[in-house]
């Protein structure tokens, strides 16, 4: 854990941008690079990114997150009807309420820590969900979610006289939000957002909350008051969560109260862990890695899979695709609940830990080698002497 | 009057099954000191056991008529299941009590599902931190969940209680008011003494048993019971089998009144955790009490007449009293002083 | 005025029916070591958890500097002035040793919260000079970009003494700063805290060993039981037969 200097922080960003920004070259061998893929890339990035500033740094593991992304999303689309089919108001007010929410929740759910403080948010989240679905069907129109109709107001777009025949997309300032603008909308967004979680890992409020994970009990005797800075993290993740869920918005004007559900707080939860909760990078791998396989596997069947498998002899491609059968389409979820039992039980610090032990292991051999010869010396040493003796 | 009446009622049975749930929970939480967020996929198995019992039970044997043949013009097809080829009238019995009939299976199988669960996965938990306890047992949660989903699809499957007890009482009636006012289905009650009993079932075999004793000792203070020599290790997997067990069997009997789908373990889980929390984590007369209480304030919320006022507390009443309890009495009801709080 | 910078008055502790600590009262001069002795259980790691707001009295007041502390927050008395180095190590284990004591420099610069987090640590010079500079006090500067979670128990107390040293308290409450620890590494103990204390700190340190507290301590104060059954220069509690019968029957001094 050694502090990076600011020049190698440099080059990360750069590196960073350079690899979300080239994006749709890189990832065109393998398949990835259609502009909806990559939207989604970019936003649950964002939205990981902002749940391992709480969950990474402080250790307090929220399943209510998921509640924020839904109340970003409801807001930009609100914002859309109403005022502007501009992103910039949407992205602002969807961020801004999100934070609120954060704000009023995490003030209370923060009284408590450990599971506690889990199935606290999970309650909260829970009741935005079931009220989302139910009273305030006015708002999130219930089960068919929210989505833009021909006879909305758009009052700011009507100012400066823009009139919309038919359903209008989503833009900015123009440029309308579809395939790779819609991307690169959200690319850039998230490089900043990664930019700011950056600064958050390499500051002293960073490192504050790393130590309250590491004994909340000694920073009090040690002077500082714990929850005024767990309460920053939760806002700012909130707030990133927000984010996430207008920018879904953005790409695809529709809201519904199924992106509030707890088992959508299990996933940003599951693709953290399974890039390494605390790391800067970790979570987005996981999300790339989820988002990439959900994609592949969900879109295969077992007639596609007999496609794939033509290649091996008849009844070792007939045994394949009845192993592999259950695990793709349908039983997609399958395959990540199986996932998430085999990162937490084989490797808790996700895969980011397996390359720094893979990266470790030519030093561990070095070491051992040198070992076995300092033995080997040693012994011969001692053969020696005892022939003296 | 009967108003409420009829919701403490309405409330009961549902409360039967938090509180069964629960109970497992917390039972595994303060022995084991696990979070398992899994316990509800182990209500949900119960239930499908009973779903599979009563597809087996219902196996058919076809027999085409080649003399006769429908409207359709196919030949008529005889449809009989094979218990009531091979054992009669008793055969017939045994399809239409398949859902009590299916706690024979309940029993050995969740016994076995929850001691492979404990010795297999849960036990290298123990001393893995909450967070790691919930994340696995998630995960397992979601394995099971999509195994069902794959297996018996994503619609609920209605399953019947033995006619005898299929129709409804008027206790309206029965008790001198206005008929039809209290209106009670039979199986609800059955299912409210099922309850009653296990719940009974357990608290004595924790009360009577030297077994229970260490068990309950445990729960106080799990350092002194491993300082005495007692080997903990098997009383554990013990204790988990019949959490399961006991979630099992709730989940099996209750499938005359919710019909069983996918997600209903998961629902059930969020529920129940809250009825843990609620009781008092690690309190088994928390967990119950609260079970009841919870079912039967759902079931005020759902009236006509609380909704006018406050609209949608139905749909979060449970989670708001949860919310209460926890910032204002973290111990829950029954919980003891100082355990578990932080 | 009296030159007391701590003044525990009259203060009652009890665990159910336990009396943990019976009417202390306990006055420490400015500037000087007092050190609290007495046989395990006499009451005197309570007596530092009341006092650092750990515990709240029954009744009773400590009244530090002119502040009463009885019913502040921890931290609120970590502002006040008042650092303890805690018996059972307490560190954040998951940090490098250097960032340790990084974490306690921030907290006396930036108060109970600041919400500094564009500015990288590495430009926090001044902080990071501060930490060094304890470091090389206490003896830990080789190691400090290694983690603290595997060190040596004894290194881990010299960490705490320097986590708290950065902090420049007004009061120092040390709770068995060397137990556990082999003599040389006491011997390195008692020199560092003498050294500290020509620095005018004011220091209650509990003890057991008492070659460490004749040779440090201005004042000893023997708890037992409790109760503060003598209180005086090394010289007199040596000479006090109460105390040799209570306490130091057969130690060697």
């Amino acid at each position: 854990m050694s502090m990076a200097t600011p020049k190698q922080d440099m080059v990360t960003m750069a590196l960073f941008t350079a690899a979300v920004l080239s994006a749709p070259l890189w990832l065109s061998p393998i398949g990835a690079n259609y502009p909806d893929l990559l939207q989604k890339f970019a936003i649950y990035g964002i939205f990981a990114i902002g749940f391992n500033i709480l969950f990474g740094l402080t250790g307090y593991l929220s399943f209510g997150h998921a509640a924020f992304l839904g109340v970003g999303s409801y807001t930009a689309v609100w914002s859309f009807k109403l005022l502007s089919m501009n992103v910039i108001p949407a992205v602002i007010f969807g961020t801004l309420l999100a934070g609120l929410f954060a704000l009023a929740i995490g003030y209370l759910s923060l009284r408590r820590s450990g599971i506690y403080f889990s199935i606290l948010t999970l309650a909260f989240a829970q009741m935005c969900y079931n009220l989302a679905y139910s009273v305030l069907t006015p708002i999130t129109n219930g089960e068919t979610g929210l989505q833009l109709d021909i006879g909305d107001p758009h009052v700011l777009d009507s100012l400066f006289g823009i009139e919309y025949t038919g359903l209008p997309s989503t833009s900015l300032f123009g440029l309308q939000m579809t395939g790779y603008s819609g991307f690169y909308f959200c690319a850039v967004i998230l490089i900043l957002a990664f930019f700011l979680s950056l600064r958050i890992f390499r500051s002293a409020f960073g490192m504050k909350l790393r130590a309250i994970k590491s004994n909340q009990t000694r920073m009090m005797y040690t002077g500082f008051n714990t929850r005024p800075y767990l309460l920053t993290a939760f806002v700012i993740s909130g707030m990133y969560a927000g984010l996430a869920g207008s920018l879904l918005a953005v790409t695809d004007p529709l809201a519904g109260a199924e992106r509030m559900q707890w088992t959508a707080s299990g996933e940003v939860v599951l693709m953290t862990i399974l890039g390494g909760a605390g790391t800067l990078i970790g979570p987005l791998l996981g999300v790339g890695l989820i988002k990439y396989f959900e994609n592949i596997f969900s879109a295969l069947n077992e007639q596609t899979l007999h496609e794939v498998f033509a290649f091996l002899p008849d009844w070792i491609e007939n045994l394949t695709v009845a192993i592999v059968n259950p695990f793709v389409g349908e039983g997609w979820h399958l395959m990540l609940g199986v996932l998430f039992m085999v990162i937490v039980i084989f490797l808790p610090g996700g895969v980011m830990e397996g390359i720094r032990r893979i990266a470790d292991l030519p030093r561990k051999f070095r070491r051992k080698a040198e070992k076995r010869r300092q033995e080997a010396e040693h012994a011969a040493a001692l053969r020696a002497a005892e022939e003296e003796g | 009057m009967d108003a409420i009446f009829l919701q403490i009622l309405n409330g009961l049975d549902k409360g039967g099954a938090y509180a069964l749930i629960a109970l497992g929970l917390t039972l595994v939480f303060g022995t084991l000191g696990v979070v398992n967020f899994a316990h509800g996929a182990l209500f949900m198995l119960g239930a499908f056991c009973a779903v599979s019992l009563n597809l087996l039970l219902n196996l058919e044997k076809v027999v085409v008529d080649p003399s006769q043949t429908t409207p359709w013009g196919t030949p008529l097809e005889i449809r009989t299941p094979y218990l009531q080829e091979w054992f009669g009238d008793f055969g017939t019995w045994m399809i239409d009590y398949s859902v009590p009939l299916s706690l024979l299976l309940v029993i050995p199988f969740m016994l076995m599902v929850g001691v492979a669960m404990e010795r297999g996965l849960i036990k290298h938990f123990y001393k893995r931190t909450h967070a790691d306890q919930i994340l696995v047992t998630f995960g397992l949660a979601i394995v099971v969940q999509e195994i069902i989903k794959a297996n018996f699809g994503a619609n609920p499957i209605p399953q019947a209680a033995p006619d005898i007890v299929a129709g409804s009482m008027d206790i309206g009636a029965a008790l001198g008011m206005d008929p039809n006012t209290i209106v009670y289905p039979y199986w609800r009650m059955v299912y409210l003494f099922f309850a009653a009993v296990v719940i009974g079932g357990v608290f004595a075999f924790l009360h009577m048993t030297t077994f229970g004793m260490v068990v309950r000792a445990g729960m106080h203070d799990r350092e002194t019971v491993g300082l005495m020599g007692i080997d903990i290790d098997r009383r554990f997997t013990i204790v988990f089998g019949l959490a399961a067990v006991v979630a099992g069997m709730a989940g099996a009997m209750y499938t005359p009144t919710l019909p069983p789908d996918y997600h209903m373990g998961m629902d059930f889980l969020v529920l129940s955790f809250v009825v843990v929390v609620v009781g008092g984590m690690g309190s088994l007369g928390g967990a119950v009490a609260a079970g009841f209480l919870l079912g039967i304030l759902q079931s005020f919320a759902s009236m006509t007449e609380i909704k006018s006022f406050l609209p949608g507390i139905d749909q979060i009443i449970i989670y708001l009293v949860a919310v209460v309890i926890l910032l204002v009495r973290p111990r829950g009801l029954l919980g003891q002083k100082g355990v578990m709080e932080d | 005025m009296s030159d007391y910078i701590l003044d525990i008055d009259k203060v009652d502790k009890t665990f159910g029916g336990l009396h943990a600590l019976a009417d202390i009262n306990l006055k420490v001069e400015k500037g000087t070591v007092h050190a609290i002795i007495g046989p395990n259980g006499a009451g005197k790691s309570t007596l530092l958890n009341v006092c650092i707001g750990k515990l709240a009295p029954n009744s009773g007041t400590v009244n530090f500097d002119g502040q009463i502390l009885t019913g502040m927050h921890p931290y609120q008395i970590n502002k006040a002035g008042v650092v303890r180095v805690f018996q059972t190590p307490e560190i954040f284990p998951d940090l490098t040793i250097l960032q340790n004591v990084m974490v306690p420099a921030f907290a006396k610069r930036d108060g109970t919260f600041t919400f500094n987090f564009w500015k990288s640590m590495s430009a926090e010079r001044k902080i990071r000079q501060e930490a060094e500079h304890v470091l090389e006090d206490v003896g830990l500067a080789e190691q400090m970009h290694n983690h603290s979670g595997s060190m040596s128990r004894g290194d881990k107390r010299r960490l705490e003494i320097a986590m708290a040293l950065v902090q420049h308290p007004k009061l120092l409450l040390l709770d068995e700063p060397t137990a556990g620890m082999s003599r040389h590494d006491t011997n390195r103990t008692i020199d560092l805290l003498k050294k500290i204390k020509e620095r005018g700190m004011t220091k209650v340190i509990i003890e057991h060993d008492m070659h460490v507290v004749f040779s440090l301590a201005d004042r000893i104060s023997v708890l037992a039981q409790g109760r503060i059954i003598a209180e005086g220069t090394p010289d007199e509690i040596r000479g006090n037969p109460k105390v040799q019968e209570a306490y130091l029957g057969g130690a060697e001094l």
